[in-house]
């Protein structure tokens, strides 16, 4: 679904993503891990086309999204929930829903995908009117994937879903993503919760100062010494 | 009794300098930049107004609605114009070269009038009917009643629109943040493109109901009434819209008030002065607010 083939990435004369390669197949959960800096997000960035690759070739469905900006690319059915949520703090939570579907035309199509998001989250109903800079961290998170779901996305890259979240809210929106992906939608994780992550993933690939240095089933990756050693507390 | 002429005389005026504030202050918020060529749009709009009233031989209605038009089109284009030539190839240089930049097409425009107009101030006839109200010793000028309605129903829309519609909030949600707003699916630039054009769009009517009551225009004509809606802006809190529409009425009032009871001289001293309060004692303005942002 997702193939990403000899990607690099500067920040200036900083060689950020040193020409890596991935794919995701369709309706797998696939995580990149990796210590802080080690260019998941960045990975990320480029893909959604936040940023721009120096070079190599990406692809969603069969589509060369290369050199398409951003918002086309979520056009294609490519969501994207950022690090940090990134909700917007000064609309109310019903607004940033209301943005989430943005590239949607359907009126029927966005009361159906705001309803699946009202049940996906109850606690964003109760906060409807509510500005989105007024919530917790956790129903921020909540509202950031539910404003995502709103286009209805044939895949979802999610950046560190559990940042700064308390453990219990971590394992709803664990539960959530794996429900999501059971309804048919493909998911790119990144997290450096590896154990969280790796738990819930079909496949995994660890990035390390801009290379994938390791790749494989989620479930030899967790008993894997090395993984253990470096991102699973031993 | 005086004092109540005065206070509509400075609410008229600082409509005029909400209007223009509202450019600035919409722009700031959803480009980051500060527009200082916004005022001489007025300049080109009141040009075009003289320039559309003589040549028209249309009956009375037409006559009005013409050159009010042509005028709105040309500044509205003037300031999509303005913002794909100057300003968008910029979108990712230091703001220093952006208001290096803004301030060279101001002097671009001045220059440009100055070489196809001359230095002489050009007469511009009104297009605003002649009627008057006079309610006791209050005299309302048509000038006056005009400017305090179109620019409380331009308002309301504004409001609206920004709060209610769908590309408003795409505004908003851009304002904020750019990215987050990307990944929406919202495409920054004609959303840059469609601020500016309310922007000038807004300037035009501010040119409009502005030459209509002084009658004339020169190519330094935008500069005075541009930098005082500036001033506006901050007052209110640049970025925000109805700090804008607040920061000129309060302008409008004290610069109105200034001349009545202070002096006509010290008129501009006084309002500048505003603008060194704020920046000393909230500069962020009235309804200006940091943004907090969490990491």
């Amino acid at each position: 679904m997702l193939k990403v083939n000899d990607l690099n990435v500067y920040y200036g004369m900083i060689h950020a993503i040193k020409g890596i390669s991935f794919n995701v197949e369709e309706g797998e959960i696939v995580s990149l891990i990796g210590a802080n800096g080690a260019g998941k997000t960045t990975t990320l960035h480029a893909v959604s086309g936040l940023i721009k690759a120096a070079s190599g070739n990406s692809e969603f469905m069969g589509r060369n999204i290369n050199n398409m900006t951003a918002d086309k690319i979520v056009r294609l059915g490519l969501g994207h929930v950022p690090e940090g949520r990134r909700v917007f703090q000064e609309l109310t939570v019903d607004e940033n829903l209301d943005m989430g579907a943005y590239a949607v035309k359907d009126k029927a199509v966005i009361k159906r995908e705001y309803e699946r998001v009202m049940e996906l989250f109850p606690r964003l109903k109760e906060r409807r009117k509510q500005l989105a800079g007024t919530l917790s961290g956790g129903e921020q998170q909540m509202l950031a994937i539910g404003r995502a779901l709103m286009s209805h996305p044939k895949m979802l890259l999610l950046d560190e879903p559990s940042m700064g979240l308390a453990p219990i809210i971590v394992m709803d929106i664990f539960d959530i993503i794996q429900t999501c992906n059971k309804e048919g939608m493909t998911i790119l994780l990144v997290e450096q919760n590896a154990k969280m992550a790796l738990s819930i993933s079909d496949r995994a690939y660890v990035l390390e100062t801009g290379n994938i240095v390791m790749e494989g089933k989620a479930s030899d990756l967790l008993n894997d010494d090395k993984v253990k050693k470096a991102y699973l507390g031993g | 009794m005086d004092f109540i002429q005065q206070f509509i005389n400075g609410l008229s005026l600082g409509s005029i300098y909400a209007l223009i504030a509202l450019g600035y202050t919409m722009v700031y918020g959803i480009a980051k930049m500060l527009n200082f060529a916004h005022g001489d749009v007025i300049m080109v709009g009141a040009y075009v107004l003289s320039l559309a009233a003589v040549k028209a031989g249309l009956s009375p209605v037409m006559s009005i609605i013409f050159p009010v038009v042509i005028c709105m089109l040309s500044c509205t284009v003037l300031g999509v114009t303005i913002e794909k030539i100057a300003y968008r190839p910029l979108r990712n240089a230091s703001p220093l070269a952006v208001l290096i930049t803004a301030i060279g097409v101001s002097y671009f425009l001045q220059s440009v009038a100055l070489l196809i107009f001359g230095s002489n101030q050009r007469k511009v006839e009104s297009v605003i009917p002649e009627f008057s109200l006079s309610l006791g010793e209050i005299h309302l000028s048509g000038e006056a009643i005009t400017t305090l309605g179109v620019t409380v129903l331009i308002m309301i829309c504004l409001a609206l629109f920004i709060n209610f519609t769908r590309v408003g909030k795409a505004m908003r949600a851009v304002s904020e943040d750019k990215g987050a707003a990307q990944l929406m699916g919202v495409n920054v630039n004609t959303t840059i493109s469609l601020t500016f054009a309310i922007g000038s769009f807004l300037a035009a009517i501010a040119s409009i109901l502005f030459v209509s009551s002084y009658g004339f225009v020169g190519p330094y004509s935008g500069a005075m009434p541009g930098i005082k809606a500036f001033v506006a802006a901050v007052l209110g809190g640049i970025g925000s819209i109805p700090g804008a529409m607040l920061g000129g009425i309060i302008l409008g009032i004290i610069e109105s008030m200034s001349k009545a009871y202070i002096s006509t001289e010290l008129a501009d001293a006084i309002v500048f002065s505003v603008l060194i309060i704020v920046l000393l004692v909230k500069p962020t303005g009235i309804l200006g607010r940091k943004r907090i942002t969490k990491v």
